[in-house]
């Protein structure tokens, strides 16, 4: 049997109540459900996992690499947008 | 045989566990996609997991000092009390799916039952494999519904398989001399009075897979006693080689 025919998708784990979901990487599956149980077999055998969503990869649109230049490369020069010129008095402690 | 009855009935269960883990544990390394050679390994850990559980308690009602391994590694197959539908081959991939529809849509209600033991240890072990058996019934039903309404080959083949397993599975419902007393003292389940749960599950699933339920002809039996197919022998020299080759090696 070939997986070649199968649909990719893409694996999203939540770790913990109150953690976003986080992209943990793909399976090949035939339809949704058994996607769930790919990924639940696949990346949850450590105890990781306490919620799974699986996503069509074909449903993710992408930024072009070849744009990277103008999509990303302006953002280098202003530095001002990073919250690092607040001196945060010691009582607040770690935010 | 001098064994009392529930080392005896402990004994069954952990066999057939640790047997259709070892079937399933062949299939790692050569399932069709990794995603099933990691269910089928996740599955098997599974029952192997059950089957040590199994083999400690009995070897503390035994009280001869076996533990797991010994229990697991140095009895022959005439002494292993696995129900025989658990040492059929794996087939193909529908024929192991089958197989393991067959036993989760008895062993999740079983060990849902068995969970309310008077046995402490034997509830405990039972109320952790009902989760897993509920993945191992879920994800086998999901596979056999697309098996049987998938292509006209993967129809035939699911097709055939149940007609092959068929006369293994009224093994799973007996009783014999080994536990009425247990039943009665509330320890062990009587088999028999899960048959329409498991009829009630057979026929959904058969029913969306558009797979014909066999009728009841003529059954197998025996594994219960120690009566098995040749193909135990063959598990056993698989699973056996290194212990018996060299006796107490370790990791």
């Amino acid at each position: 049997m070939s997986d070649q025919s199968w649909p990719l998708w893409e694996v999203f784990i939540r770790t913990r109540n109150g953690l976003a979901h986080r992209h943990v990487g793909s399976v090949h599956a035939v339809d949704a459900t058994m996607a769930l149980h790919a990924a639940r077999d696949t990346y949850t055998r450590r105890g990781e996992g306490l919620s799974v969503w699986v996503v069509p990869s074909a449903s993710i649109t992408a930024s072009d690499p070849a744009d990277k230049d103008m999509m990303f490369e302006p953002t280098a020069s202003k530095i001002y947008r990073h919250p690092t010129f607040y001196e945060i008095p010691d009582e607040v402690g770690h935010m | 045989m001098t064994d009392t009855p529930l080392l005896q009935y402990t004994l069954r269960l952990a066999d057939t566990a640790l047997v259709l883990g070892h079937r399933l544990s062949e299939w790692v390394g050569h399932s069709p996609v990794i995603e099933e050679d990691l269910a089928f390994g996740n599955m098997g850990l599974d029952l192997i997991g059950q089957a040590r559980s199994l083999y400690s308690y009995a070897g503390e009602i035994e009280g001869k000092g076996r533990d797991e391994d010994a229990l697991a590694y140095l009895r022959d197959a005439p002494e292993y009390r696995n129900i025989l539908l658990v040492e059929q081959p794996n087939g193909d991939f529908a024929a192991t799916m089958l197989r393991q529809l067959l036993y989760a849509a008895f062993a999740h209600p079983y060990f849902e039952a068995l969970a309310r033991s008077k046995d402490a240890m034997l509830a405990a072990i039972a109320a952790k494999s009902v989760k897993e058996m509920a993945y191992h019934l879920r994800h086998s039903a999901e596979w056999i519904i697309r098996l049987g309404d998938g292509t006209e080959e993967s129809h035939r083949r699911a097709q055939e398989s149940l007609d092959e397993l068929w006369p293994y599975t009224a093994e799973m419902f007996e009783t014999d001399q080994v536990e009425p007393a247990l039943i009665e003292a509330g320890v062990a389940i009587d088999a028999a009075s899960l048959r329409a749960t498991w009829d009630k599950t057979l026929d959904h699933v058969l029913s969306e897979a558009t797979l014909e339920r066999p009728r009841d002809g003529y059954m197998q039996s025996g594994g219960r006693i120690g009566h098995h197919s040749e193909h135990l022998g063959h598990i056993l020299s698989e699973l056996q080689f290194l212990q018996r080759a060299y006796p107490g090696a370790t990791w």
